[in-house]
C-alpha cells in the first residue's frame, strides 16, 4: 500500500515539477517518494536485472552507453538519463519504467554504496577515481575505501573495474567477482601513496604498476585491453586475454570514450550480450546529454565539450592538441561544480600555448590569473556567449568550448 | 645568494592534493618577470630533497600526509636548509606537518618535523570548508587583506615560538579559538589557506620572494588580474561572512 502510494506520489509530484517547468523533474518526485517508502529504490529494484555505473569521470556517456549495448539484447532498458545519480533520481527513473527488467543506473561515486545495498545490482561498473569536488567529497581514497566494503559485502555481483587505477583496484579488491579491464588511464597523481600499506606505487613505461614496498599490491591482469591508436588509419581496439580482438569505432572522441565503450563492453558480456554486439550497438551514440556536439552558436560553429576535474580536463586538453582553432575555457563553482577552483592549478592549461583563448564564466577570474600565469595569453568576458562570440570573430573555424559542469550546462541552454 | 633561485615543490605525489603547486610555479614566474634566473623543481617522495632556497608543501590526505611527514623526517634536508635560512611556504596538511604533532584521521597523535611551534588536533565540529579572509597581525609582516579557501578538519595551537600571520574576519582559520590564521617563525610561514594562497595574494608571494633573495622591495608586477580576482572574492565574502561567521563563543 505504502508502496503504491510512494510511486504515485513520484510520478504525481514529477508530472506538476515538469508543468510548473522547474526543470527535469527527476530528483524532487524520487525525494518525496523516498519519504513515503523510504524502502521505495529497494522495492523498485526487486525483479530486475540492475547495471550501476559510477567513478569521477565518463558515468554519463558509459551509462548511455551501457544502456545501449544491453539494448542490443533485446528488450528495454531503462535509465536515469537526466544525469540526477542519487536515489531521488533512480526511484523517478524506476517508476517511470513499467515492466522493464533492464536497469542502467549512474551512481555518484558516494551513494555507491548505499544504492548497491538497495538495488542488489547485478552488475557495477567502476571507471575511474581521482581529485573531484574536494570542498564535498573530501578524499578520495575514502571513496576507495567504501566502495571495497560494500564490494565485499556483495558477493552476487559482478564488478567490472579498470585495472589501470589503482584506487579504484582497491576499490574493488574485496568483490567476489571481479572483471578487470586495462583502460589505459593516464591520470595517477591520486594513487602515488599505497592505498593497501605505507608504501608508494611505481608506474611503470607499460601500464603496470606495483606497491614498491612489496606488499604485493599491483595492477591485476586485465581480461580486455584498450589499444587506443594514436594513427588515424588503425582502428582503436578492445583486445581480450582470451585471443579475441574486436574494433572500437565511435562517433564519440577520445581515448576516454574508447576506454568507456570497451567497459561498458565487458559490462554487457557480463550481462549475457556479446562484446561484437555491444560495440557494434554503442558505435551509433552521437552525442551525451549534448557533450562533444557540434552546434551553431549565434554565428558561430560551437563544439562543447564537458571537463569537470583535472584528470577531465587534462584528456580533453589532450584531445584538442591537435587543434588550432579559437578555445573559451568557462569556469563556474557552484554548488554541483565545487565551491572552490583551486583545482584549475592541477590543469596542464599550458598545453593551450599559441591559441586563441577566451576566459569566461562565473569564475573567469580565477581562471584568468591561473592563465596568466601558465603564459596563455587571453581576454576575458563575463558573459559566455558574448565569450563565443568573441572567439569566433575573425575565424571561420568551430570553436572548442570546454566548460566545467554548470558552465557547461548554462552553455547548452544558449546555443542558438 | 649565487646561482639560480632553486624553488621546489616538495612532494607533489603526496602533498598537491588542492592545486597547491600553483604556489610555486608562482614564486617561479613572479622572479623570473623580474630578470632572476630560476629552477623550479618537482620533488617526489622517492627521491632526496634536493637543496632549495624556497620550499613549498600542500595539502594532502591522511595517509599521505603522515608518509610526508615521516619521508621528510628521514630525510632530513628540509630541517637542514631552514637552519641554513631557507624559506618555507606551508599549506593545510603541509602546514600541519611542519609544526610539533598533528591528527591522522582517527585522531592518532603523529610527530611533524617541528620547523614551527603548533600542534594540531582534530576539531570536533564539521570541517571548515570555505572562503577565508584575514588581517595581518602585529608581530608578522604586513601584508594586504588575505584571501584563500580553507577545507580542513584541524584546530591548530600556536606555542610562544610561533606568531600568528593573521586574524580572521571571515572563516575559521586555525580553529582553536583564538580567531587566528597560519603561524610564521622565522622565514618559515604555515597557513591554512588553498586558492593557491599566492594566486590571490600576490603581495605574500613577493614577501617570500624578498626573503629569498635577500632583497627588501621587489619591483612591481602587472599583477591586475589578480587584482581584479582579489576584489571579487573580497567582495563576495563580505556579505557571505556575516552570515556564516557571527561570533558564537568567544575565548578569553
Amino acid at each position: 500500500m505504502r508502496y503504491r502510494l510512494a510511486r504515485i506520489t513520484t510520478r504525481t509530484v514529477n508530472a506538476t515539477s515538469r508543468r510548473l517547468g522547474r526543470g527535469h523533474g527527476t530528483v524532487i518526485g524520487g525525494r518525496a517518494g523516498l519519504k513515503v517508502d523510504p524502502w521505495l529504490l529497494q522495492r523498485l529494484s526487486a525483479g530486475r536485472r540492475v547495471a550501476l555505473v559510477t567513478g569521477t569521470n565518463g558515468k554519463t556517456t558509459t551509462t548511455r552507453l551501457l544502456t545501449v549495448a544491453l539494448g542490443a539484447g533485446g528488450g528495454d532498458v531503462v535509465s536515469n538519463e537526466t544525469g540526477s545519480n542519487m536515489p531521488p533520481g533512480h526511484v523517478a527513473a524506476l517508476v517511470g519504467a513499467g515492466r522493464t527488467t533492464q536497469a542502467v543506473l549512474e551512481v555518484d561515486e558516494i551513494y555507491l554504496p548505499r544504492v548497491l545495498s538497495a538495488t542488489s545490482a547485478d552488475v557495477v561498473l567502476l571507471l575511474n577515481l581521482s581529485r573531484d569536488q574536494l570542498d564535498r567529497t573530501n578524499e578520495v581514497r575514502m571513496v576507495a575505501g567504501r566502495w571495497r566494503a560494500a564490494l565485499a559485502a556483495a558477493p552476487h555481483t559482478a564488478v567490472v573495474a579498470n585495472a589501470d587505477d589503482p584506487l579504484v583496484v582497491w576499490g574493488a579488491g574485496a568483490a567476489a567477482q571481479v572483471h578487470w579491464v586495462a583502460a589505459g588511464t593516464r591520470w595517477h597523481l591520486d594513487a602515488a601513496g599505497c592505498p593497501a600499506c605505507e608504501g608508494r606505487i611505481s608506474f611503470g613505461g607499460d601500464g603496470s604498476w606495483t606497491c614498491t614496498a612489496g606488499c604485493g599490491f599491483a595492477r591485476p591482469a586485465p581480461e580486455a585491453s584498450l589499444q587506443f591508436s594514436e594513427d588515424a588509419s588503425e582502428p582503436h581496439r578492445g583486445v581480450w586475454a582470451d585471443g579475441r580482438v574486436h574494433d572500437i569505432s565511435l562517433l564519440l572522441p577520445g581515448r576516454f570514450n574508447h576506454a568507456n565503450a570497451l567497459m561498458a563492453a565487458v559490462a554487457a558480456e557480463a550481462g549475457g550480450i556479446d562484446a561484437a554486439l555491444a560495440l557494434a550497438a554503442m558505435s551509433g551514440v552521437e552525442n551525451v546529454a549534448g557533450r562533444f556536439t557540434v552546434c551553431p552558436f549565434g554565428p558561430a560553429q560551437a563544439r562543447l565539450m564537458l571537463a569537470k576535474n583535472p584528470a577531465g580536463w587534462s584528456e580533453l586538453l589532450d584531445m584538442v592538441a591537435g587543434d588550432d582553432g579559437p578555445v573559451v575555457v568557462s569556469i563556474n563553482a557552484r554548488i554541483a561544480d565545487g565551491a572552490d577552483p583551486s583545482w584549475l592549478w592541477d590543469v596542464p592549461f599550458e598545453r593551450l600555448g599559441e591559441r586563441v583563448v577566451v576566459a569566461t564564466g562565473e569564475r573567469f577570474r580565477d581562471l584568468s590569473v591561473r592563465l596568466h600565469y601558465a603564459g596563455v595569453a587571453h581576454v576575458a568576458h563575463a558573459d559566455p556567449v558574448d565569450a563565443v562570440a568573441a572567439a569566433a570573430e575573425g575565424s571561420a573555424r568551430v570553436i572548442d568550448v570546454i566548460a566545467n559542469y554548470t558552465a557547461f550546462n548554462h552553455l547548452l541552454a544558449a546555443r542558438s | 645568494m649565487s646561482g639560480p633561485l632553486r624553488i621546489a615543490v616538495v612532494y607533489p605525489d603526496l602533498l598537491g592534493t588542492y592545486g597547491d603547486g600553483g604556489n610555486g610555479l608562482i614564486l617561479a614566474r613572479r622572479a623570473e618577470w623580474r630578470g632572476h634566473e630560476v629552477e623550479l623543481l618537482q620533488a617526489p617522495s622517492d627521491g632526496a630533497l634536493p637543496g632549495a632556497d624556497i620550499y613549498c608543501l600542500g595539502g594532502g590526505e591522511d595517509g599521505p600526509q603522515v608518509r610526508a611527514a615521516r619521508t621528510l623526517h628521514d630525510d632530513g634536508m628540509l630541517a637542514r636548509r631552514v637552519a641554513e635560512g631557507a624559506v618555507v611556504l606551508a599549506v593545510c596538511a603541509g602546514y600541519q606537518i611542519v609544526g610539533r604533532s598533528y591528527p591522522d584521521a582517527r585522531g592518532d597523535r603523529h610527530e611533524g618535523i617541528g620547523l614551527l611551534d603548533i600542534s594540531t588536533v582534530n576539531g570536533s565540529g564539521p570541517r571548515a570548508v570555505g572562503e577565508v579572509v584575514a588581517e595581518t597581525v602585529e608581530g608578522a609582516p604586513r601584508l594586504p587583506t588575505l584571501t584563500g579557501f580553507e577545507n580542513h578538519g584541524g584546530h591548530t595551537t600556536l606555542a610562544e615560538s610561533a606568531v600568528p600571520l593573521a586574524r580572521v574576519t571571515a572563516g575559521v582559520g586555525n580553529g582553536d579559538g583564538s580567531g587566528t590564521e597560519g603561524a610564521l617563525a622565522g622565514r618559515v610561514l604555515g597557513t591554512y589557506l588553498h586558492g593557491p594562497v599566492l594566486a590571490r595574494n600576490p603581495a605574500l608571494a613577493d614577501l617570500l620572494l624578498g626573503w629569498a633573495l635577500d632583497l627588501g622591495d621587489l619591483p612591481p608586477l602587472d599583477d591586475g588580474a589578480a587584482l581584479e580576482l582579489r576584489q571579487e572574492r573580497l567582495g563576495g565574502v563580505a556579505g557571505q561572512a556575516r552570515r556564516r561567521f557571527r561570533p558564537r563563543r568567544r575565548v578569553h
